[in-house]
């Protein structure tokens, strides 16, 4: 960045940044701790989850079916650690 | 250096048992605790014991060569999507259960309450745990052997000679620094 008009101060990216925190953490405050209740969840899945997914591992009916994105996120960051890997540990060809 | 003999036939002898068990847990995720995480993980320590025991120029030249593992990561990883992405074009949307009670493919339907299970069932979720299962054994191998290949490793000639540790002979005081 060589336009002048870029750069930016750091005191004004700290107040920036503490500004964007504090917008993003506003609709934490209209809630009230620990509702709804955290068994309601629980008892969905025991109760549900056979009839759903067909598994009887609740835990792998949740990993695979319902939390299916979080499981393709933790491939992707492994794949992408692995490439991190190779970049480091590359032969350098001379 | 090479590692002993005894430990070389030991490493040898449970290698395969250590496969199967990986396997066991990819192909049971479903049924019992375990999944394709785990199961990858373990697998990947079997092929690190194979490391230590054959050590890396040996093992590269007579079981593994090092670009399959980036092969089997990335088929464990496309897979996965592709299961994924079906369920958008058979099914009503992405990562849906499509496989699930239909008769098909792992589609037997499953009895609700206790009981000890099919492995027959559970839709793709067999399909997506063995695709994690060889994403994580490819990803994890190809870590062991790309920090493996960063060793100096000795020759050949090295290894067969008497150890006569001339190292440590002429070394200085103190040891190593």
């Amino acid at each position: 960045m060589k336009d002048p008009s870029f750069t930016m101060r750091p005191g004004f990216v700290m107040v920036l940044i503490v500004l964007i925190t504090l917008i993003l953490l506003l609709p934490a405050l209209g809630l009230t701790f620990g509702a709804p209740a955290a068994s309601m969840t629980d008892q969905y899945y025991l109760d549900n989850s056979q009839t759903e997914t067909g598994a009887n591992n609740v835990v792998s009916a949740v990993v695979f079916d319902y939390r299916g994105f979080d499981t393709l996120g933790e491939a992707t960051v492994l794949f992408i650690a692995v490439l991190g890997v190779a970049m480091i540990f590359r032969r350098v060809h001379k | 250096m090479t590692i002993g003999l005894i430990a070389r036939t030991a490493g040898r002898l449970i290698v395969p048992f250590i496969f199967i068990f990986g396997f066991y847990i990819v192909t049971h995720g479903h049924l019992t605790p375990g999944g394709g995480f785990q199961g990858g993980a373990v697998i990947a320590t079997g092929v690190a014991l194979l490391l230590v025991c054959y050590y890396y120029r040996e093992c590269m030249e007579k079981f593994i060569p090092v670009s399959s593992f980036k092969l089997v990561e990335s088929a464990g990883l496309i897979l996965f999507i592709c299961t994924a992405l079906a369920g958008l074009v058979v099914a009503s949307g992405f990562l849906v259960n499509w496989l699930n009670a239909t008769g098909g493919l792992f589609g037997h339907a499953v009895a609700y309450g206790v009981n000890p299970g099919d492995l027959y069932t559970a839709g793709i979720i067999p399909v997506l745990n063995f695709a994690i299962g060889i994403e994580v054994f490819g990803a994890l191998s190809a870590v062991l052997l790309y920090m493996f290949a960063g060793l100096k490793e000795t020759t050949q000639e090295e290894d067969d000679a008497p150890a006569s540790t001339p190292a440590l002979v002429k070394g200085k005081k103190g040891g190593r620094k």
